[in-house]
C-alpha cells in the first residue's frame, strides 16, 4: 500500500508555495516518513522554522508549529525544549537562516548539545528573495548581489556544527530521499543536538544564471560535488576541498545533553546533590 | 496590612522574586548592567521550583528562548536594559503579532548606545511604546518604589496573560539597585491573584486561536495538548495561518489595538499625591517620583500648594485623566530623567504645549532640591 503522507500534512494548505521541482518537498516527505517510522505522536512534536522558503515548512506539517523570525529558530526552540524536555523539538532552517543571520544560534545550540534536531536545507542561495549570495554559495557563481561572480568563501555547515559541539552531524541530499530519511531517523533518535544538512536544488534562483535551469541539471550538479563519507575519506586533500561528504559524519552518544545536565542543576539547587564540579564531568555528572 | 511580608532587598531582587511568586517557570536572558541581578536571582530560584533559567548567547536569543517557552504555554520572562531592548526589538514584534504573553523587565540606564551603563536614566520610555517595527499597542508599567518592583512585576504577568502580549516593566538603575526595607504582599495573596491565559477546551477541529471578538486577545492553548495549531509572524487569519486577504489583515491589526484600548480601565494605574487642593501639578514617574514626593512635602511645609500625578502604567497613557488635570491646573511641571519623552504624551493628552519641564540626562538622579528650585523659578 502506498505510504499515506496526508496523515502528517495539513492537506488544506496544499499545494505548497514552493516552485515546481523544488527539493524542499522531497525533504518534507523524508521527514514525514522518518517520524512515521519512529511512531512519534504528532502532538508530542514541535516544529520551528525561520524565514525563507524553508520557513514555510512549518505551515504544512500537522503538529505544533511555529514560524519565527529570520535566523532565530534554534533560540526559540531552545526555550521550547528546555521548558518541555520530554517533547521532540525540530528546527527547519535554510542556509541563510542558520549560517548567516542565525549563525550565532547555530554555534551555541551545537555547543550546548541540547536535544534539538536541526534540518538545515542548503540550496546554496537565498531563494525566496531572488538569488542573493548565501554563505554556502560556491565561489564564482553568479548571484543577483554579486553579478561579477561571488568572491565570498564558502561555508561548510557540517564542519561548523562538528567543531561547535553538535553530537550528531550528517549530510544527505534530495537525490537520495531514502538516505535522507534514514539520517533524520537517526537524528531524531539521538539525544543531543542533531545537525542534518539536506542539500537541495533551487534551479529557479541558483540555477537560472549558473547553467542549471532545470531541476535535473541542478540535481546533477549536487551529485557531482558530493560523495559518500567513505569515499571522501580516501580522497586527496585537493579533491576533498571540492567535494562534500555524505552520510553520518559524527555520532557521539556519550556527549552530555543540555536538558539532562540542567536536571542536575535542579537537583543541586533543590539540595539533592552537591554543586556540579569539574570532576563530576568526568563521571558524566 | 498584617499579612504583608517585610523584606530587606533591592529593586532588581524584588522583581525577580515577584516573577517566581507569580508562577513564572522560565527565564532566558543575557547579562546587561544594571539588570543582571535579576538573572542572578532567578537562576537560583527557578531550578529550585522545577523551572529553568538559561543564559543565552546574546540578547536576541534571550528574548527568543523566553518567547519559545511562552509559546509552549509556560509563564516566562526576560530582563535587560535599553541596549538589550534594541536588540530584542524584532522578536518583541513577533510576540505582539503572535500574541505571546511575556514579561520584559528593562532596568533603564543612560543612553543612547552604550551610554552610561552603571547610571540612571529614564531614556527608554519612548522605546517601550514602539520597540519593534509595525503597529501594535504597548503595555508598559513603571515601578516608582521598591514595593512596586514586586507588585508591578506580579501585575505585569497577569496583564500579559490577560491581553496575550509582551508587557514591559520599567525600572531604572536607581530603583533597581536601591536596597532597603520593603513591604510586599503575602505569598498566598499573590498566588490567589494569579490569572493565567484563557484556553480553549472544545474539540480540536473547532479551535480557532485567532477567531476571537474584535476587542479580544488570541486564545493560545499550551502546546503538546492535542491542539496542533500554527503561530506565525506573518499576517494571519482566525486559524493562525498566513493570509494576505484584505479584510482579515485589517481586522488583525485593528484587533491588536482594540484589545488594549477597549479595556484600558483594567490596565491604567496612577497615583495622585496631594493633588486635590494643589495649585501646581508635578508629573513624574519611576525614581524621579521619589524626589518629587520629597519636594512636594518640603514645598507644602513652606506653604506652596503642590501635588504630584504619577502614572504607574505609562502605556497606554492615562490620557483622559491627564486631560482633566490639564484643564484644572494652569501650572504644570513635567519631571523626567530624559529630554522629555513623556512630556510629549502629557502635551498631547492635555491638548496644550505650555507645560514646564525639568529634565536630566547626565546619569544622576534628581534630588528634591532640583525640583524645589525649578518650581520656584518657573511658577
Amino acid at each position: 500500500m502506498a505510504f499515506n503522507y496526508d496523515q502528517y500534512l495539513r492537506v488544506d494548505k496544499m499545494p505548497t508555495l514552493w516552485c515546481w521541482g523544488c527539493g524542499d518537498g522531497v525533504i518534507l516527505k523524508s521527514f514525514i516518513r522518518a517520524i512515521d517510522k519512529l511512531g512519534i505522536n504528532k502532538d508530542d512534536m514541535c516544529l520551528v522554522s525561520g524565514i525563507g522558503c524553508s520557513g514555510r515548512f512549518s505551515s504544512y506539517v500537522d503538529m505544533n508549529t511555529v514560524h519565527t523570525t529570520h535566523g532565530r529558530t534554534i533560540a526559540f526552540a531552545t526555550g521550547i525544549k528546555l521548558a518541555n524536555p520530554d517533547k521532540y523539538v525540530v528546527c527547519v532552517a535554510g542556509d541563510g537562516d542558520a549560517l548567516a543571520i542565525g549563525g550565532n544560534h547555530t554555534i551555541h545550540g551545537c555547543r550546548r548539545n541540547i536535544d534539538i534536531t536541526l534540518i538545515l536545507i542548503n540550496n546554496f542561495i537565498y531563494g525566496l528573495t531572488n538569488s542573493q549570495t548565501s554563505p554556502t554559495t560556491p565561489r564564482g557563481f553568479w548571484t543577483v548581489s554579486q553579478k561579477a561572480g561571488n568572491i565570498d568563501p564558502t561555508f561548510d555547515g557540517c564542519k561548523l556544527a562538528e567543531a561547535a559541539g553538535a553530537s550528531f552531524v550528517a549530510r544527505e541530499s534530495v537525490n537520495a530521499p531514502k538516505k535522507l530519511e534514514k539520517v533524520i531517523v537517526e537524528a531524531l533518535k539521538h539525544k543531543g543536538f542533531s545537525f542534518v544538512e539536506a542539500l537541495s536544488n533551487c534551479h529557479i534562483n541558483l540555477g537560472r544564471k549558473n547553467k542549471m535551469q532545470s531541476a535535473m541539471a541542478n540535481l546533477d550538479w549536487i551529485d557531482s560535488i558530493t560523495v559518500s563519507k567513505r569515499k571522501w575519506d580516501e580522497m586527496s586533500e585537493l579533491d576533498k576541498e571540492n567535494h562534500l561528504p555524505l552520510g553520518i559524519l559524527k555520532q557521539d552518544t556519550e556527549a552530555l545533553e543540555y536538558c539532562a545536565m540542567y536536571d542536575e542543576v535542579k537537583k543541586a539547587q533543590q539540595g539533592q546533590r552537591g554543586v556540579i564540579t569539574q570532576d563530576d564531568f568526568e563521571k558524566k555528572l | 496590612m498584617s499579612n504583608k511580608r517585610e523584606v530587606i532587598s533591592s529593586g532588581n531582587e524584588l522583581a525577580a522574586r515577584a516573577a517566581v511568586d507569580a508562577g513564572c517557570k522560565f527565564f532566558a536572558g543575557y547579562p546587561l548592567t544594571p539588570s543582571s541581578e535579576i538573572m542572578h536571582v532567578v537562576s537560583d530560584l527557578l531550578p529550585k521550583i522545577g523551572g529553568a533559567a538559561i543564559q543565552m548567547e546574546d540578547e536576541i536569543a534571550g528574548v527568543a528562548a523566553a518567547i519559545g517557552a511562552s509559546m509552549s504555554g509556560v509563564r516566562s520572562f526576560t530582563a535587560t536594559s535599553g541596549p538589550g531592548i534594541s536588540l530584542k526589538a524584532e522578536n518583541l514584534g513577533l510576540a505582539q503579532m503572535v500574541e505571546n504573553p511575556l514579561v520584559v523587565i528593562n532596568v533603564m540606564r543612560g543612553g543612547p548606545s552604550t551610554g552610561l551603563p552603571t547610571r540612571v536614566s529614564q531614556g527608554d520610555v519612548a522605546q517601550a511604546k514602539n520597540p519593534s517595527h509595525g503597529d501594535y499597542k504597548s503595555i508598559t508599567v513603571c515601578a516608582g518604589n521598591l514595593e512596586e518592583c514586586y507588585t508591578e512585576t506580579v501585575r505585569a504577568f497577569n496583564l500579559a496573560d490577560r491581553f496575550m502580549q509582551p508587557v514591559f516593566v520599567l525600572l531604572d538603575e536607581t530603583i533597581g539597585h536601591m536596597h532597603a526595607k520593603a513591604e510586599i504582599p503575602a505569598l498566598e495573596e499573590v498566588q490567589a491573584g494569579i490569572k493565567l491565559r484563557k484556553t480553549f477546551d472544545g474539540a480540536p477541529e473547532e479551535y480557532q486561536p485567532y477567531g476571537v471578538g474584535e476587542d479580544e486577545p488570541a486564545v493560545l492553548n499550551p502546546m503538546f495538548k492535542g491542539y496542533r495549531y500554527h503561530m506565525t509572524g506573518l499576517h494571519h487569519g482566525p486559524t493562525g495561518f498566513p493570509t494576505e486577504e484584505i479584510e482579515t489583515c485589517r481586522k488583525l491589526i485593528d484587533r491588536l489595538f482594540k484589545k488594549v484600548e477597549a479595556h484600558q480601565d483594567e490596565i491604567e494605574s496612577n497615583e495622585e499625591y496631594m493633588v486635590d487642593d494643589a495649585d501646581i501639578l508635578i508629573i513624574g514617574y519611576g525614581s524621579a517620583s521619589l524626589a518629587i514626593r520629597e519636594a512636594v512635602n518640603t514645598l507644602r511645609a513652606e506653604g506652596v500648594k503642590v501635588g504630584m500625578f504619577r502614572p504607574i502604567t505609562l502605556w497606554p497613557s492615562p490620557e483622559a485623566r491627564m486631560h482633566e488635570l490639564g484643564q484644572k491646573f494652569d501650572k504644570v511641571l513635567s519631571v523626567e530623567l530624559n529630554q522629555g519623552q513623556y512630556l510629549e504624551e502629557i502635551q498631547r493628552s492635555m491638548g496644550r504645549l505650555d507645560i514646564e519641564k525639568l529634565t536630566k540626562t547626565n546619569g544622576r538622579p534628581f534630588s528634591p532640591a532640583d525640583i524645589i528650585e525649578k518650581v520656584k523659578e518657573v511658577f
